[in-house]
C-alpha cells in the first residue's frame, strides 16, 4: 500500500485536508505502529507544523493543552502538577517525549490513561472546527470523527481534590491492567464526585453510578462502600493480553478503595 | 511512489535523504544513511532498539515518520565514540559485561546518554526508570544500571 503525507503550516490548513481514508499524525506512537504493519483502510497522512498546536496556558480557572503537548511537556510545566503522575504513567521516556494529549484521546484499551485522568476532571475537547465538546461526548462519538482535535481544556482541580492511580503488572512502567481517576471536591463530605476508569471499557468511562453513591458521603471505609458495591455499572472491560474482564471486574473495586482511602497500594 | 528530500544533522555531520512516503526515521537511518546502530526490533514502540536522541531527547527511531525529522539534530549510538576513544558509557558496558549478544546496547546507550545529560548524578530506580522502555534478553539489567552508574561517577569525576 502506498502513503502519501502532507504537511501543513497551519491546522486550518490541515483540518481542511481532512477526508475519508486520511489519518491525522500526532506523535505517531500508535499510527506508526500501523503503518509499520500495513495498516488497511487509509492512505494518506495529514500533518501541521502549527507551533499553536504545542501550546500549554492558562485559561479562566483552567488550562488549555493543545493537542500536540507531549507526555514529557506536561510533566515538566510548573502549572500542571496534578496531572505529571498521571503523564509519568505513559510508556517509557522515549513514548513520553512522543506521545501527545490528541493522540491519547483516540487511543484504544488498554491505553488512554491520560485521558482516563482528562474525564475525571470535566476537561472539554476543542475541534478545529466547530464548539467545544464535553471530552464524555467527545469519547462516545470518537470513532466516527474525522476532524482535528485543537485542544483540550482541563478545569484546575482544588487542592488536594485529584487523585490518579494505574494498576500494572510490571514496574517501573506497563500498560494498564485498569487506571482510575478521581476527582473528590468537598473537603469533609464529597461533593459532586468525579470517578474515571481506563481500560475498563473501548474508551475511559465514567463510573457514574459510584459517583452517585459518594455524594455527600465522608472519605472513609463506611463511607464509600456504597461506591464500591456499584463501581462495575456502565463499565465493560474486555480480555486482552494484559488481564481478562473476569479479572479486571474482580479487582476494580479493590483498586477504587485503595485510592478513595488514600491506602498504600 | 515519489521520495520525499528530508535533511538533517547525523551525528554533527549534514546529512540529506530521500523518504518513501510513510517510512520511519529507522529505516531512513538505516537504509539511506548507512547509519546501521539504531537496531530495529520489534517495529511497535516495545523494545527500544531504536532508540535515538532527537533534538536532544530520546525518540523511538520506528515511530517517527521520517518527514518528522526535517532539520532536526539527530544523534545515535555511532556518534557516541569520538574516534578511537570510546564514550565512558560504552567504556563501562564493555568493562561490566552489560553487552552480551549486543543487540539492545545501542537503545541502552542512547537512554543512558539522555538522563546523563538531564541528571549527571542519577539513582539507581532513576536508572531502572531511563532504561524502563528498553528490553534486554541476556543481562537481566543488572550489570546495565551497575555500567551506567559507573558511566555517570567517571563523567562526574572529569567535569570536576
Ligand atoms: C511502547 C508503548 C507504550 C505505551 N504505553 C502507554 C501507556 O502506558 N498509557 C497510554 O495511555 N498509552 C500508551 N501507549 C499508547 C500511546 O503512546 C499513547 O496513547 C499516546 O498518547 C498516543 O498519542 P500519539 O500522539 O502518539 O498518537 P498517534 O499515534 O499520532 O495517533 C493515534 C491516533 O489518534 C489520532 N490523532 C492523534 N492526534 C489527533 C488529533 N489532534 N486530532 C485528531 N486525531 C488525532 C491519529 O490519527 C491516530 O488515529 C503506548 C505506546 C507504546 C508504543
Ligand atoms: S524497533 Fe523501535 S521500539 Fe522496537
Ligand atoms: S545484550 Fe542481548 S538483548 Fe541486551
Amino acid at each position: 500500500m502506498s502513503i502519501t503525507v502532507e504537511t501543513y503550516p497551519s491546522l486550518r490548513e490541515a483540518a481542511r485536508a481532512m477526508r475519508e481514508s486520511t489519518w491525522y499524525l500526532g506523535g505517531g506512537t500508535l499510527l506508526m505502529r500501523g503503518v509499520n504493519y500495513g495498516a488497511q483502510g487509509f492512505d494518506r497522512i495529514v500533518r501541521t507544523t502549527d507551533a499553536a498546536m504545542r501550546e500549554i496556558h492558562p485559561e479562566g480557572g483552567g488550562i488549555r493543552l493543545g493537542a500536540g503537548v507531549r507526555m514529557a511537556q506536561v510533566m515538566a510545566h510548573p502549572d500542571l502538577a496534578f496531572l505529571a503522575p498521571v503523564a509519568r504513567s505513559v510508556g517509557g521516556p522515549a513514548v513520553r517525549n512522543m506521545a501527545t494529549v490528541g493522540g491519547n484521546l483516540f487511543a484504544r484499551s488498554p491505553f488512554g490513561d491520560f485521558t482516563t485522568a482528562l474525564l475525571a476532571l470535566d476537561a472539554s475537547v476543542q475541534m478545529a472546527e466547530g464548539p467545544a465538546l464535553p471530552l464524555e461526548s467527545f469519547l462516545s462519538g470518537r470513532d466516527r470523527q474525522r476532524g482535528i482535535v485543537a485542544s483540550v481544556l482541563v478545569p484546575r482541580p482544588s487542592q488536594g481534590a485529584f487523585r490518579f492511580a494505574k494498576v500494572t503488572r510490571t514496574r517501573p512502567k506497563g500498560a494498564s491492567v485498569m487506571c482510575i481517576a478521581a476527582h473528590l471536591p468537598g473537603g469533609g463530605r464529597i461533593t459532586n464526585a468525579r470517578v474515571a476508569f481506563g481500560a475498563m471499557g473501548a474508551t475511559p468511562l465514567r463510573a457514574k453510578a459510584a459517583e452517585t453513591a459518594l455524594e455527600g458521603a465522608g472519605p472513609d471505609a463506611g463511607g464509600i462502600q456504597r461506591a464500591l458495591d456499584v463501581c462495575l455499572q456502565g463499565l465493560d472491560p474486555q480480555d486482552d493480553a494484559i488481564a481478562s474482564a473476569w479479572y479486571r471486574r474482580e479487582v476494580a473495586p479493590v483498586h477504587l478503595r485503595r485510592l478513595l482511602l488514600g491506602e498504600e497500594r | 511512489m515519489a521520495k520525499t528530500p528530508i535533511r538533517f544533522t547525523l551525528n554533527g555531520a549534514e546529512t540529506g535523504v530521500f523518504a518513501d512516503p510513510g517510512a520511519s526515521l529507522l529505516d531512513v537511518l538505516r537504509r539511506e544513511a548507512g547509519d546501521l546502530s539504531p537496531k530495529q526490533g520489534c517495529q511497535q514502540g516495545g523494545c527500544g532498539a531504536c532508540t535515538v536522541m532527537i533534538d536532544g531527547t530520546t525518540h523511538l527511531a520506528c515511530l517517527t515518520l521520517a518527514e518528522t525529522a526535517e532539520g532536526a539534530r539527530i544523534d545515535t549510538a555511532a556518534g557516541l565514540a569520538g574516534g578511537p576513544d570510546l564514550h565512558p558509557l560504552q567504556k563501562a558496558f564493555i568493562e561490566g559485561f552489560a553487552a552480551q549478544c549486543g543487540f539492545c546496547t545501542p537503545g541502552m546507550l542512547m537512554a543512558a546518554r539522555a538522563l546523563l545529560e538531564s541528571n549527571p548524578n542519577p539513582t539507581r530506580d532513576q536508572v531502572a526508570e531511563a532504561i524502563s522502555g528498553n528490553l534486554c534478553r541476556c543481562t537481566g539489567y543488572e550489570p546495565i544500571i551497575n555500567a551506567i552508574l559507573t558511566a555517570a561517577a567517571e563523567l562526574r569525576g572529569r567535569a570536576a
